[in-house]
């Protein structure tokens, strides 16, 4: 399916907007937008969400038998894959020129830095070796996958912990994780990329690029730092011409966001370590990660299960409370369209409507043949309650119930960032952060 | 059944429920005789002799015997009559190709404009935006679309949007803003001269004098879709106050 196309006016306002510096969601050109990690109940699994762009990380690692030319050192095996959950454009199964560059970046990225020790994956040298396997899965795309996929391929490495391997003498054993502790691997550094777009022939520069800016831009710089400012990768895609004094620029960027990206993944790490030595796990109820609990209307139920009702209310009390509720709910829009019967719309105050149409005909173009009571919703209330525990979040991660999630906020999200001016917005996300810190 | 029905208008319905004939409908004998019709809206499926419901919202009801579904969603269906905001994909022979977001493209004729001859063709490349409405839209044709109305006359409709930002929002909040009158409408007066076109495929161009109140009522419109009456006032008039300051 293809994704829906851009019209000549958007790209146009788009263009407008960047030269007078304004971005689509009130963001300055050098901002990130909000990047939330979460960690799963495994190890080596990560959630990453760069703004609505959400990646999923998975580490695994395997015993396999080594390469021929380097037996001492394991493998490392780097997947990425664009599902078509993330968007209309990407189709399953086939191998697009988004899906090999971003693929080839993620591994130059990660395996030519060196940032694994793949001496220390060495079991039984030219015999058994660990083959770490790391498959990134894409959920949702607004932009600037890369990045999202970088920082959630080395969180999940960072937080993988392989199996314990015993030898004597000629005997190998792998203990399994209920006999020994499994160990973290070792990792040197983590290099992070930043990814910048430019405009107008490389004029104007935004990073971190949402979709609608990435359809507009000319080209692509990704820049793979580690916060000891060592480059791990550069790469220029587009074709643009960049001076030298602009690729200078954009690394000292790239470090500083750098350095803050990797102090985000550092103290969601320690989060995630100290909540699962608070807790142990409890099964079922804690592998559902909170967005997703639905079902908590408990009182219709018909089925009559006696042994099941203690475990379900001990599920239901360790939930979430169920999201408050407006004493009068009511919901907008009227049936929308008769699917398949090409008749008219005949629901609602169509009546009236046809003898204003008569009168008034309006220029601007608005038809009044909608025919909807102005009612406001609260029928989305499981985004409401996820806008409002997005607030709260930043002081909930310590005291949450669920030991498997630890969250943390880079940039707290505000609903009307387009209102504040620039600076005015700047200086209040930094003046937020230092107050977290 | 239709008292039955009329005491849940106002509920929350999810699919399954469902309204049979029970044996409180049978007329007593000391009535006129004339059994009540009751005409089932969108949302609503009669099977045999129950009501079902088919889709999760809220009842809702008209004078004298009209019954329906309200709810929220984003995927648009096409429905004959209605106008919607399309964008050109492609020029083909004597059509335009145009997406509006649907499930398949519709095709608009060169001659559905007004004013247009085999000779005088209209000015429109691929890319442009069309306001237009659908004279065809069910699931066995290819749908199509017009920007002329009954009479030939344009009536609004046709390519647009010189400069301005097109966005998604979701059906609910776009029947909001064409109600004849609407609340949403009256506050977005009391913000700031703007212009609108709303395409009932839940797509909305605006356009402000600025770049920056361009963006500012986008977000807005965005955002308060999921706002109650009273808070969505109380974020306009914050905005009302910034935008004395600047």
């Amino acid at each position: 399916m293809k994704d829906t196309p851009l019209s000549n006016c958007e790209r146009d306002f788009l263009l407008k907007a960047i030269e007078e510096k304004k971005r689509l969601d009130g963001r300055q050109t050098y901002d990130y937008r909000k990047i939330k990690i979460t960690f799963g109940t495994d190890y080596g699994c990560c959630f990453v969400d760069l703004g609505q762009t959400r990646v999923m990380a998975q580490v695994s690692c395997e015993l396999v038998a080594p390469k021929e030319s380097r037996p001492n050192e394991g493998i490392m095996f780097f997947n990425l894959e664009l599902s078509p959950m993330a968007s209309p454009a990407f189709e399953q199964g086939r191998q697009s020129e988004l899906s090999v560059k971003l693929n080839r970046q993620l591994e130059r990225c990660l395996r030519n830095s060196k940032c694994i020790d793949t001496e220390s994956l060495c079991v039984v040298s030219g015999e058994k070796v660990w083959q770490i396997r790391v498959d990134v899965h894409t959920l949702n795309n607004d932009g600037n996958l890369m990045d999202a996929a970088s920082v959630a391929a080395i969180s999940a490495l960072c937080h993988f912990r392989r199996p314990d391997v015993g030898i004597q003498g000629e005997e190998v054993t792998v203990y399994s994780p209920e006999e020994r502790d499994p160990i973290p691997l070792s990792i040197y550094h983590m290099p992070i990329s930043v990814s910048f777009a430019f405009f107008q022939q490389g004029t104007y520069l935004l990073v971190d690029p949402c979709e609608r800016e990435e359809r507009v831009m000319d080209g692509l710089l990704m820049i793979a730092m580690n916060k000891h400012r060592e480059i791990c990768s550069i790469q220029s895609s587009g074709g643009i011409m960049l001076l030298k004094e602009q690729v200078m620029r954009c690394s000292k960027i790239a470090s500083v966001k750098v350095s803050e990206i990797t102090e985000l993944i550092n103290k969601a790490l320690l989060n995630d370590k100290t909540a699962r030595k608070a807790g142990g796990r409890c099964g079922f109820a804690e592998s559902m990660p909170q967005e997703r609990i639905t079902a908590l209307k408990m009182d219709q139920t018909s089925v009559e299960m006696k042994d099941v009702s203690e475990t379900v209310s001990s599920i239901v009390q360790t939930a979430e409370a169920p999201p408050q509720t407006v004493p009068s709910p009511l919901v907008p829009v009227p049936g929308v369209g008769h699917i398949g019967e090409g008749l008219r719309n005949t629901w609602g105050l169509e009546e009236e409507e046809e003898e204003e149409e008569e009168e008034e005909e309006e220029d601007d173009g608005e038809s009044s043949g909608g025919d909807s009571v102005a009612e406001v919703t609260k029928m989305e209330k499981e985004q409401h309650k996820d806008d409002k525990s997005r607030k709260v979040d930043v002081v909930e991660i310590l005291d949450s119930d669920e030991e498997e999630e630890e969250v943390v906020i880079l940039y707290p999200e505000t609903t009307k960032k387009a209102k504040n001016t620039g600076t005015g917005q700047k200086g209040a996300a930094t003046s937020r952060k230092q107050q977290k810190k | 059944m239709f008292s039955i029905v009329k005491e849940r208008v106002g509920q929350i319905l999810l699919p399954g429920d469902e309204f049979c004939c029970g044996p409180q409908d049978t007329l007593p004998l000391t009535d006129s005789g004339r059994p009540e019709r009751l005409v089932a809206g969108p949302g609503l499926r009669r099977s045999g002799d129950r009501l079902l419901v088919s889709r999760s919202g809220v009842l809702r009801h008209k004078e004298p015997n009209k019954f329906w579904i309200e709810s929220q969603q984003r995927r648009y269906v096409p429905a004959k009559g209605e106008t919607v905001i399309g964008i050109v994909t492609a020029k083909s022979g004597d059509v335009f190709k145009v997406d509006y977001g649907g499930s398949e493209q519709a095709s608009l004729s060169y001659l559905a404009f007004e004013g247009a001859t085999k000779r005088n063709r209209p000015n429109v490349q691929v890319g442009d935006l069309v306001f237009a409405q659908f004279v065809v839209a069910n699931k066995d044709m290819e749908p199509e679309l017009v920007c002329i109305d009954g009479s030939g006359r344009a009536n609004g409709m046709g390519v647009f949007g010189a400069a301005g930002l097109l966005i998604k929002v979701s059906l609910g909040l776009v029947r909001r803003l064409l109600v004849p009158h609407s609340d949403l409408r009256a506050d977005l007066e009391q913000l700031f001269p703007c212009e609108l076109v709303v395409g009932m495929n839940g797509r909305i161009w605006v356009r402000a004098a600025s770049v920056q109140q361009t963006l500012i009522l986008a977000n807005l419109l965005q955002s308060c879709d999921t706002m109650t009456a009273p808070q969505r006032q109380q974020l306009f008039r914050r905005i009302q106050l910034g935008a004395l300051q600047d």
